[in-house]
């Protein structure tokens, strides 16, 4: 028997780098292979060689068309042999060497009398090798014995022909569908893993029936309905105890969500048909089955607390086990838990502390970012505390995942900015890759941009750490330069935060205290670095008057360095600020100087690229770049492709989208001047779908203007339209007056574009109204084939839907993770409590649901569910006002039997007038 | 190579792999075809033995994950046990095939795990990869019972017991063993 290569020699001390492979060669075992055309077969020798080949396959050698062939055609002759080493060898390699239609053919008569072999196992093998290998075509002679082995007495060959049926199913789905019978029959198998194997098969043979390719819709929902049912009563008759290993509970459990998932909640009692029979699995002695049930339960749609409770309580248990497997899938799924359910899961925060130190480094991370995600103001300084120690043994890309958790957090509770930004700008300065150093930089910019307070701490940090650099750089070496990062990327790094910092810098109280780090860089670092210096301290020149001497003297020492780009900007900056005089730089020089490039770079790129592929005698015209950015980068594309990183990562950025219209609107000079958008609204449809012109308006609200965004898609390939406006009509928005149109230049067919109109309004007031829109353009025929317009145009109209500015889009949806806290913390003098009839509604949900888009706030700790049936109900709504300022509201609705629904609304905020204002809101809506 | 299925519900297994202790091959299985050359598929082994190869999973199987993929693994002497999956799959789903494998594995070598035996053996390995998982779906994850299909092949023909080696005299022994003990 084939036991071919044991050398059972003891002395293998000398030889730590033998293997029986050593030096094996792919030609030479080619020959080896003839030992297959024997008349007297070595079944040993041959099993040997097989090994050979195999062992070639599997580090990745491939035959050549004729090898294979070869090998394959020599193989065949081993069927002779009755050895069964031997053929379990053979039926190995025919899978690896995956022949081709007209060799499968050779081999077919032995495989099907293997196939009807009283040996078990050649039953089973051949199965599996001839459903490999085999196309459609074969397989009808062969169904007979396949419908067999289903039902087989031998669970090995029972599973072999189920799980060969799976894989049919891809690609010959027809046969397998008539298998039905059997595979019912196998369902009942006392053997596990037949089970599991039918129940799979079973499940499979449902979802191809719902090939809309092959359906029509109408039957399409008939089957679906059969299905569900069949499901159902599946999953009826198997949770009684007959399912017998723990992966075929799984299975039953993904089958389960998914009809949970097509027939959703039953609207009369509020129930989830088997939720019971998922929350039943919490209590299998499998963990396999416990973990698949309690993940289930956290990924059912808009799941409840009261849901998920039980599903938390078996995962917390798992947080302590002594597996780190079983540590790592249970924390995972709480963090991924933890974005949606924050509160659900804060029960488990000491297990999740006690995991900061875990061994795994993974479960660390896991565990540090769900702490981050549920955490509330309170834990804040003793979570850093244990962040701290942590941070120096992990590696940069889970250092990278909790730097962004932070910048979360810290946006999530601005008043411990300080504590926050003290551990970004401690962890900077530590060892780390450019990828780390780069997170923890965005980071502190992002925050320094959207919390005030942190302006001049988070500036004063950049500065130290450009310093601390180079002292590191000169002496120990730690730092930055450790990690062997190219200079030119410190480079790019440094010159980013400089420029960041000429931004920032003079608009804070004491602009002097900058000077010193900027001025070091002149003096201590690189060419590229000094020219950004230079173009720094010129910002404080133009911008801070009572600077101005100081900085002309440190430019002035500029001009004799030894790099010719940072000596014309020294130059350039001290002629164009007014060398020496005191005098008040003038606004147009400012605005040369500093102004930002309002030309999208991408459009700069491609316009440059044309002009050097055509070469002229006339210079650059930068007037000749366009303005228009092209399409909407961020909105209504997700980004294709990966997943979010591992580790369950982060949630989205929730500023994604506001950042992509904060960099579209700041492109417009028009608008460059309107401040920050406080709320943009989501696209509003302007026109029916399919139509000839695609429209929808985006409101941005700013602090005295709103600015209307419409998307605009033309859908006729014949037609270009340019000049593109759209004429608003705000008769019935008396507040508002109309102050700037940013027309479209042109509209091709099927390119989104946007035109923009902007009305004034009064300061912080949330002025509401109705806008009527007419689109109008010039229309010019398009020759499509090729592809050019004619010269002349027709001026066309296109009317539009209305739509309306609301009081909803005025409040932002930001939520807290405390209700009662945050509640309490609020001045009780703010607090106005009225009550309101709200007239007779279906039910409670609609009620609530309704104030909740009145309003615009975001509901906190899952509070928008309304138990099913139940009278009365308290909701609890946050959000941020405009002019930024906090609110939060109590809502309590009562329902008597005539379904007259009454409503009682109590509100705090950090300003009485508002207050008042979401009153006023509730009373006119 | 089978291409990968793409079952939403059912459990599936992305690869197994058994690398030595610098990272090379033993023997790998690729059920799915994300990874379609082979230096795409070198260099996903380099990326997962690299990120493991620090950690200690010699009692209990270790997790990580690598390109939105769950990696449980287990080491012993020279020898690194892989079994990944998709990011949504189940982590003890993919435990239990590891330990299948392990186990077996473990058995089949009568408990002298190491490169050397292993690929001494490979014929063996490779049955036993073929035994625990076929086209990405799981056949089986009880060790004894598929150390049995893998070293007690020649019995059914009636091949005498002298032709067996000790190795598969032994399996088939506690695999006798461990079958009356389950009874």
């Amino acid at each position: 028997m084939a036991q071919p290569l044991v050398k059972k020699d003891d002395d293998r001390d000398d030889e730590a780098d033998y293997s029986p492979f050593l030096g094996i060669e792919k030609g030479a075992v080619l020959q080896e292979a003839r030992v297959f055309n024997d008349p007297q077969l070595d079944a040993r020798r041959c099993s040997q060689v097989i090994t050979k080949l195999l062992y070639l396959l599997n580090q990745g050698d491939s035959f050549t068309k004729v090898e294979a062939t070869e090998v394959f055609f020599a193989v065949t002759k081993l069927f002779q042999s009755r050895d069964n080493g031997l053929r379990r060898m053979v039926y190995l390699i025919i899978k690896d060497l995956s022949p081709s239609a007209d060799e499968v053919i050779i081999v077919t008569s032995s495989l099907m009398k293997d196939m009807n072999s009283r040996t078990d196992m050649y039953r089973a093998n051949a199965i599996r090798v001839l459903c490999r290998i085999t196309d459609g075509t074969l397989l009808t002679q062969i169904e007979r014995y396949l419908k067999q082995a289903i039902v087989d007495k031998n669970p090995v060959v029972a599973s072999a022909a189920l799980v060969s049926g799976i894989h049919l199913l891809q690609t010959t789905p027809e046969i397998v569908k008539r298998w039905s019978n059997e595979v019912q029959e196998a369902v009942q198998s006392r053997a596990a893993l037949v089970q599991f194997h039918a129940l799979a098969l079973l499940h499979q043979k449902g979802l191809g029936l719902f090939d809309p390719d092959q359906q029509n819709i109408l039957l399409n929902l008939q089957i679906r309905q059969n299905d569900r049912l069949a499901v159902s009563k599946l999953v009826t008759s198997l949770t009684k105890g007959t399912v017998r290993s723990p992966l075929a509970q799984c299975l039953l459990i993904r089958y389960t969500s998914q009809v949970i998932r097509e027939t959703g909640v039953n609207s009369q009692t509020g129930d989830r048909p088997f939720y019971d029979y998922l929350e039943s699995c919490l209590r299998h002695k499998a963990e396999m089955v416990i973990f698949e049930a309690a993940k289930a339960i956290t990924e059912l749609s808009n799941v409840t607390t009261r849901e998920l409770t039980p599903a938390i309580t078996v995962l917390q248990l798992f947080l302590s086990s002594s597996k780190p497997v079983l540590r790592f899938a249970a924390v995972r799924t709480l963090n991924k838990v933890a974005m949606t359910h924050p509160m659900a899961v804060t029960n488990c925060n000491i297990d999740m502390e006690s995991l900061i130190s875990d061994q795994n480094r993974s479960i660390a991370t896991l565990a540090i970012t769900t702490l981050l995600k549920t955490g509330n103001e309170s834990s804040v300084d003793r979570l850093m505390k244990q962040i701290t120690n942590f941070m120096s043994d992990i590696a940069d890309e889970f250092k990278i995942v909790v730097v962004e958790a932070i910048r979360s957090l810290c946006l999530k509770f601005p008043l411990k900015y300080r504590s926050l930004m003290n551990f970004l700008s401690n962890i900077l300065r530590e060892e780390g890759g450019f990828e780390y150093k780069k997170a923890i930089v965005d980071s502190i910019v992002i925050l320094i941009r959207d919390i005030p307070d942190a302006k001049e701490g988070g500036l004063l940090h950049l500065c130290e750490f450009i310093e601390d650099c180079e002292f590191t750089y000169l002496s120990t070496q730690v730092s930055f330069y450790l990690s062997r990062i190219p200079s030119y990327l410190v480079a790019l790094c440094f010159s980013q935060i400089l420029h960041f910092i000429g931004n920032e810098g003079p608009k804070t109280s004491d602009p002097s205290k900058y000077i010193r780090y900027i001025y070091n860089r002149v003096i201590l670092e690189n060419a590229t670095v000094r020219a950004s210096a230079v173009s720094t301290l010129a910002k404080f020149g133009a911008l801070v008057d009572s600077l101005k001497p100081r900085i002309f003297i440190l430019l002035r020492r500029c001009l004799f360095d030894n790099d010719d780009e940072v000596r014309d900007r020294a130059t350039l900056y001290l002629n164009s600020l007014g060398d020496g005089s005191v005098a008040e730089t003038d606004k147009d020089v400012k605005e040369f100087l500093f102004g930002s490039l309002d030309i999208p770079l991408t459009n700069i790129e491609t316009t440059l690229r044309n002009y050097e592929q055509n070469p002229t005698e006339e210079p650059f015209d930068i007037y000749s770049v366009p303005r228009e950015v092209k399409s909407l980068p961020l909105v209504e594309k997700k980004a294709p492709g990966k997943k979010p990183t591992a580790l369950g990562g982060l949630p989205p950025a929730p500023t994604s989208a506001s950042d992509a219209y904060e960099r579209l609107l700041s492109s417009i000079p028009e608008f460059a001047n309107f401040g920050k958008i406080f709320k943009s609204s989501v696209p509003v449809e302007l026109t029916e779908a399919e139509t000839e012109y695609a429209v929808n308006v985006v409101k941005h609200i700013f602090d005295q203007h709103v600015v209307f965004q419409y998307n605009c898609t033309n859908t006729i390939p014949e037609q270009l339209l340019e000049n593109v406006t759209v004429i608003v009509d705000a008769s019935e928005a008396e507040e508002f007056s109309e102050v700037g149109v940013k027309p479209l230049k042109s509209l091709p067919y099927d390119t989104p574009a946007q035109t923009f109109v902007a009305f004034e309004k009064a300061e912080g007031v949330p002025a509401v109204g109705k806008f009527s829109n007419t689109l109008r353009f010039t229309v010019k025929e398009v020759d499509t084939s090729t592809g050019e317009a004619e010269d002349d145009g027709v001026e066309d109209e296109y009317q539009l839907e209305d739509f309306e500015v609301v009081a909803a889009d005025y409040i932002l949806k930001v939520g807290v993770s405390n209700f009662r806290n945050a509640w309490e913390s609020m001045d009780p003098d703010t607090e106005r409590i009225d009550e309101y009839g709200l007239g007779p509604r279906e039910s409670l949900v609609e009620a609530v649901n309704a104030v909740i888009s009145l309003l615009g706030m975001q509901p906190c700790e899952g509070s928008e569910m309304v138990p099913s049936n139940s009278r009365s109900h308290t909701c609890l709504l946050s959000g941020v006002y405009i002019g930024n300022v906090k609110v939060l509201v109590r809502l309590s609705f009562g329902m008597d039997a005539t379904k007259e629904v009454a409503m009682k609304l109590a509100v705090r905020s950090d300003d009485v007038n508002v207050s008042e204002a979401i009153h006023e809101i509730v009373a006119s809506g | 190579m089978a291409t990968f299925l793409s079952h939403e519900t059912c459990p599936t297994i992305k690869n197994i792999l058994l690398l030595d202790s610098e990272g090379k091959r033993v023997a790998v299985k690729y059920y799915s075809d994300e990874w379609p050359t082979n230096s795409a598929k070198l260099a996903f082994e380099k990326s997962i033995f690299s990120k493991t190869q620090k950690t200690n999973a010699r009692t209990e199987a270790e997790i990580t994950m690598v390109e939105n993929n769950i990696i449980v693994y287990k080491f012993i002497q020279d020898l690194h046990f892989f079994v990944t999956g998709g990011d949504e799959e189940n982590e003890l789903i993919l435990a239990t095939v590891l330990q299948g494998f392990f186990d077996a594995v473990t058995l089949l070598l009568r408990n002298n795990v190491d490169q050397r035996e292993a690929l001494e053996n490979l014929d063996m390995i490779l049955l036993c990869l073929d035994e625990i998982v076929d086209g990405g779906i799981i056949l089986e994850t009880d060790s004894s019972i598929i150390a049995g299909k893998v070293a007690t092949h020649s019995i059914d023909d009636g091949a005498p017991l002298s032709e067996q080696t000790i190795s598969q005299a032994l399996a088939t022994a506690r695999e006798h063993l461990t079958r009356s003990l389950l009874k």
